[in-house]
């Protein structure tokens, strides 16, 4: 087990290095320069004398190498550079952004597993059951309804006609409201889908039907043999998924003009401020590599047999 | 309503009827020039939020524009672009995908270990990180869209030509003096399809999702031209007044995907392809 833990924390070395790599080399795909961009964004008039200067700043002049083991240690120092626009270190500037993205993604993380917990159990276990039916709906529309637009309809029914919302903004927990079941529903309908999906698989395995002969209760078998097992994809999803969160509260955020660390983003993109957008990659990237780390350690915790085929598992 | 659903799908009705929606919105949104009533793009403030007449079937937006004839054109715009997207991603992950499979050895692990490193990270990241360097637009975002997608298809298409490679028909054909090309056309093409049929209805439904949200972060299709995810994006601001600004291609955007996934799903359980979730 000890092995398996370390091994996988090796693992995500190299996708670091290819992460760090990419948004290194985003910069010479851009068809723009960035001391260019720089000077734009900056408001500073463009000289061949300013432009050089600039290029030797950010490094531009140095082998692509060069370049790259320099951004690497430069991350390692959490120093992502300086914001083009509000000249000002990247990370700073980040920072207090992030609580706000933090705190909607929780929320809604903790009102998706809320929600897709009972309802893809209970789904699975009465297949076929009104509730069946109800999760199946909500798992096929809550996939297909595109999230800005979601928000909107919301805004329209309880903010605008009932008025028990406000429209935009942070601060009280109804702010948080509107926000959270946008981003939730299409991870409450792809939770519950898995959920269920995995009941049923598991219902089918000898160990159940050894557990009934063996006399055990069906409330006993459901909670501690079904469940848990049944969870484990569910727990793969949620890590997988947090891209996807992720990027939902780009857009949700924007809908909600909610200033965290997503709205922040766009704006970068819209002013070319690259140091951000490279920011943000990597730390998207970042995030995503270890949330899978802690998934699988979770999983491995949860079902121990994992750590023991770990050559076939990667 | 749920009865109704499920009966659909035990008979097996979903795909002819979602193919026939699908084909009906495909014909109109592709015949836009001919069949939309007005001018999409034209100003006209005198005639501007305008309820729906005969001469404005839909309405009118904020600028006075044809609401009927801005979601005609958008749905070009969104239909087209992501059958352009599927097409050619699925072809560039066709060609590298059993390439890559076929041949084996050295160029199949530094293609697949490409493949590892872009699938690492979750699709939509990577695109706003193209689009962020190269800049808005609808181009710079299909571009982004195929860049990301056709390693999904290559992977797909990767696995399935191992296990087809060692197949005795593939041998005989290989005995039989076929060159790698046809054997690669006549016999492993062939039997990818169905898998590859599905996977692309799914891909369709988020092809158009992506390229809506998209414009409407104000990223990919730029004002004037309509589009489902901009008329959103220009619409939200009269929420108040005029909902149904927003209400119209939101609808649109729905009803598409809703039918593709429906197709997708209702495909899959015909040929007992699996999904990627």
């Amino acid at each position: 087990m000890g092995t398996y833990i370390i091994k996988r924390i090796m693992s995500i070395i190299p996708i670091f290095l290819l992460a760090a790599f990419l948004t290194t080399g985003m910069i010479h795909l851009s068809p723009v320069d960035p001391a260019e961009a720089y000077l734009t964004a900056a408001h500073i008039e463009q000289t061949d004398e300013i432009l050089a200067q600039k290029r030797h700043e950010f490094g531009l002049d140095q082998p692509f190498f060069m370049q790259y083991i320099n951004s690497i240690i430069k991350i390692c120092q959490l120093d992502f550079g300086i914001s083009y626009v509000s000249n000002k270190p990247v990370w700073d500037e980040v920072i207090h952004r992030i609580p706000a993205t933090l705190q909607l993604a929780l929320g809604s993380l903790f009102l998706a597993v809320l929600v897709s917990v009972p309802l893809g159990f209970f789904a699975g276990v009465k297949k076929n059951s009104a509730i069946d039916h109800f999760s199946r709906l909500l798992s096929f529309f809550g996939a297909s309804i595109p999230s800005f637009w979601l928000g909107y309809i919301l805004i329209f029914f309880f903010s605008v006609k009932l008025d028990l919302f406000p429209v935009e903004g942070i601060g009280t927990w109804q702010h948080l409201v509107l926000p959270s079941v946008t981003l939730a529903l299409p991870l409450i309908a792809m939770y519950t889908r898995l959920l269920r999906t995995s009941i049923l698989e598991n219902l089918q395995e000898p160990y159940v039907l050894f557990a009934r002969t063996r006399g055990i209760k069906e409330k006993t078998i459901m909670a501690k043999h079904i469940l848990r097992l049944a969870i484990s994809p569910m727990i793969t999803g949620l890590g997988m998924n947090l891209g996807k969160l992720l990027t939902g509260t780009i857009i949700v955020e924007t809908v909600f003009s909610w200033p965290g660390f997503g709205r922040y983003f766009i704006e970068a993109i819209f002013n070319r401020d690259i140091p951000i957008i490279q920011c943000y990659v990597l730390i998207a990237a970042s995030l995503f590599i270890l949330s899978n780390l802690l998934v699988d350690l979770i999983q491995m915790y949860i079902d121990p047999r994992i750590s023991r085929k770990e050559g076939q598992q990667r | 309503m749920i009865t109704s659903i499920r009966r659909i799908f035990i008979s097996q009705k979903v795909i002819p009827i979602c193919s026939v929606i699908l084909g009906i919105l495909f014909i109109i949104t592709m015949l836009a020039p001919w069949i939309a009533p007005n001018d999409p793009i034209a100003v006209n403030l005198a005639f501007k939020l305008q309820p729906p007449s005969w001469e404005f079937p839909l309405g009118t937006d904020h600028l006075g524009r044809c609401n009927l004839s801005r979601l005609l054109y958008g749905g070009r715009i969104s239909l087209g672009f992501a059958m352009l997207i599927f097409i050619s991603s699925l072809t560039i992950g066709l060609m590298i995908g059993t390439f890559s499979g076929y041949k084996g050895g050295f160029v199949d692990q530094v293609l697949m270990r490409f493949c590892d490193g872009v699938m690492a990270f979750p699709s939509l990241i990577l695109i706003l990180g193209l689009v962020g360097i190269f800049g808005p637009g609808l181009p710079q975002v299909i571009l982004a869209l195929m860049l990301v997608q056709w390693v999904y298809y290559a992977r797909m298409f990767r696995g399935m030509v191992l296990s087809l490679k060692e197949q005795n028909f593939i041998a005989a054909a290989k005995i039989s003096g076929s060159s790698q090309w046809k054997i690669i056309r006549n016999h492993i093409v062939p039997n990818v399809l169905p898998p590859l049929v599905v996977m692309g209805t799914l891909e369709m439904g988020w092809a158009i999702m992506d390229i809506s949200a998209m414009s409407f972060l104000g990223l990919g299709v730029q004002p004037p031209t309509p589009e489902w995810g901009a008329m959103i994006h220009e619409g939200k601001s009269y929420i108040r007044t005029n909902p149904e600004l927003m209400l119209y291609p939101g609808l649109m955007i729905m009803l598409v995907i809703v039918t593709f996934n429906l197709l997708g799903e209702a495909l899959s359980e015909r040929y007992g392809v699996k999904r990627r979730s």
